[in-house]
């Protein structure tokens, strides 16, 4: 290091180790892009290039959707989401508005619950829950991808925390108004919500996008399959020929949440280090 | 007098408030009734259902089940596979935890370093943890692949030896481990950049006064000891993360070759979900509840003393 230029020394330097690391995190997508794009015989060279000769990644993306039903896959994974997701918000915010504002025998005991319920991790509880729901007739089905995630702990501590912040005045104001404390959850404390509410919501679809354990025990019909399991059956039943179309269907079932990710990047890591506190 | 008037609207008060009270409280019973059912019914009443299980030889389809004690955990204490679950675990853990941490830390440092160019490396960095692991998971396999694999290629042109990643059971569990890294490391990062800003900007101009010149004298006076807490926090949830590892194994090794892989949510999955012996898996998951549950209570232990970087 030389006194005379420390800075420029120190920012190259910098740059240097960053883009050094970028391109170890980078390499799997750039391949991923590179390999969906180059047709069978330059992917099967033990050359490697980055840039096809030929560029074969229209025929790779047909030969992926002509193979898997893609599309069905990718609007199971939206029906999926999104249902859960509404189904947490309307199940954890009156519980948190309760658990906030509202005074009742029990309240410290289902609080406590709530912090005891975060500390449970997904696979504990997956023999029990699979059995509940194989009694119940639900197995294979949309319900049983949805409904055992309809309870957040987690989405109600955290709108729990959140709503203490919001001032009693307000809550106080609606009641004068004569709004029911129904009306209140949705139509004061929901609206008061919103970045809480966009953070949790990010958090809750990016996880179950992304889930394989669940999706992987109760599905049996390939016309349920979420995206990750979708990835996974496309990979085995091509076993180890078509890597072109594979690397096309990867590409496709990331790029929703990517994309997004991409646009909104500062709210998506918020919302997805918000499992720091889980 | 004076008792008297502090009485009476005390009085007044209470008869008011049990009129709005109690219509308030039955209002507050419907808000957490939906809440407080379902918590029961797919986590309070599962968990205690896993426990149960664990003492019992029940299979899913098979006409009835008995109470065995601790047969179960007999048989598993006994089960070689079980030991070998349970090895290659804490190996994963053990190598993934400091290597996504380490790296986590030294790119939040790198950023934090400079102003220019943060959000684009910050995005970068990020990126593996957005992106569906099953899909990635499938692209590592392929650029791990032995002949047309972008690793091995560019280690012949290095003119160093290749290797059969993911095939040979001497390198397959280092291979899932360094996925893990890469998945894992952008993640730590954010928690720790959070936890670089809250540093004091005085802290550092106190240690420089005091003599602390180099790079390194500052780091180790200032920024260590004040993420030690993020620290913490981070290595307990990497490590808990790290011990429900699944997906990769799954997808890329079910747990081979010759067991190499195989890793404890593996085995759970295997014995309550292919052989639906649910006894015995509930008992491997009561031993992954253990572990986890530690790592839980030291972090929740951190948490209590008001820690929460995000």
């Amino acid at each position: 290091m030389s006194n005379a230029h420390p800075i420029p020394f120190r920012a190259i330097l910098r740059h240097v180790l960053l883009i050094a690391g970028a391109a170890v995190m980078l390499a799997p997508f750039i391949w991923m892009i590179s390999t969906a794009s180059k047709p069978q015989t330059e992917i099967f060279s033990s050359e490697l290039h980055l840039i096809p000769y030929r560029f074969a990644l229209a025929e790779n993306l047909r030969e992926a959707f002509a193979k898997a039903n893609l599309l069905r896959f990718l609007l199971n994974g939206i029906i999926v989401t999104v249902s859960i997701f509404v189904l947490q918000v309307m199940v954890a915010l009156p519980a948190a508005y309760a658990l906030a504002k509202l005074r009742f025998f029990g309240r410290e005991t289902l609080f406590a619950l709530v912090l005891f319920g975060i500390l449970i991790p997904p696979q504990a509880t997956a023999v029990p829950v699979f059995l509940l729901l194989h009694k119940a007739g639900l197995l294979d089905s949309y319900a049983a991808l949805v409904l055992p995630f309809t309870i957040s702990v987690f989405g109600i501590f955290l709108m729990r925390q959140f709503f203490k912040t919001v001032p009693d005045d307000l809550v106080d104001a609606a009641r004068m108004d004569g709004i029911s404390e129904f009306g209140i959850v949705w139509r004061v404390m929901l609206p008061a919500a919103i970045p809480a509410v966009t953070a949790f919501g990010i958090f809750s679809v990016v996880a179950h996008w992304n889930d394989y354990f669940w999706p992987l025990i109760v599905l049996n019909s390939e016309h349920l399959r979420t995206p990750p399991l979708a990835v996974a059956h496309f990979r085995n039943s091509e076993a180890g020929t078509s890597y072109g179309p594979l690397m096309a269907a990867a590409m496709v079932i990331i790029a929703p949440l990517v994309i997004a990710f991409l646009f909104a990047q500062r709210r998506f890591i918020e919302g997805i280090t918000l499992t720091g506190i889980k | 007098m004076t008792i008297g008037a502090t009485v009476a609207p005390a009085g007044a008060t209470r008869r008011a408030v049990p009129a709005h009270g109690s219509r308030r409280t039955y209002a507050a019973y419907a808000l957490v009734t939906p809440a407080a059912a379902l918590m029961v019914i797919m986590l309070l009443g599962p968990l205690a259902g896993v426990i149960a299980l664990s003492f019992s030889d029940y299979q899913l389809g098979a006409p009835h089940f008995s109470w065995i004690g601790l047969a179960n955990y007999q048989d598993l204490f006994a089960d070689k596979v079980f030991w070998t679950a349970l090895r290659n675990t804490l190996t994963y853990v053990v190598i993934v935890v400091p290597g996504a941490v380490i790296a986590g830390l030294a790119i939040a440092l790198l950023i934090q370093s400079g102003t220019s160019l943060r959000s684009l490396y910050r995005t970068i960095y990020f990126l593996p943890v957005m992106a569906t692991l099953i899909a990635m998971a499938v692209v590592w396999e392929f650029m791990l692949h032995p002949q047309f694999g972008l690793v091995n290629g560019l280690l012949r042109g290095a003119g160093l030896p290749a290797f059969a990643w993911l095939q040979d059971r001497s390198t397959a569990l280092y291979a899932l481990c360094a996925i893990g890294i890469w998945q894992a490391v952008g993640f730590n990062m954010v928690l720790f950049l959070a936890g670089l800003v809250s540093i004091p900007k005085q802290l550092y101009e106190a240690a420089e006064i005091d003599g602390a010149s180099s790079g390194w004298a500052r780091f180790r006076l200032v920024t260590w000891p004040m993420l030690g807490p993020v620290t913490t926090f981070v290595v307990v949830i990497s490590g808990i993360r790290s011990f429900q590892v699944f997906d990769t194994v799954h997808v890329l090794t079910k747990g081979g070759p010759s067991k190499s892989t195989e890793v404890l949510i593996h085995t759970m999955y295997t014995e309550g979900f292919e052989f639906f012996r649910s006894g015995y898996a509930a008992a491997i998951t009561v031993v992954f509840l253990v572990f986890v549950l530690a790592l839980t209570l030291i972090k929740s232990r951190l948490a209590d003393r008001g820690v929460h970087y995000t």
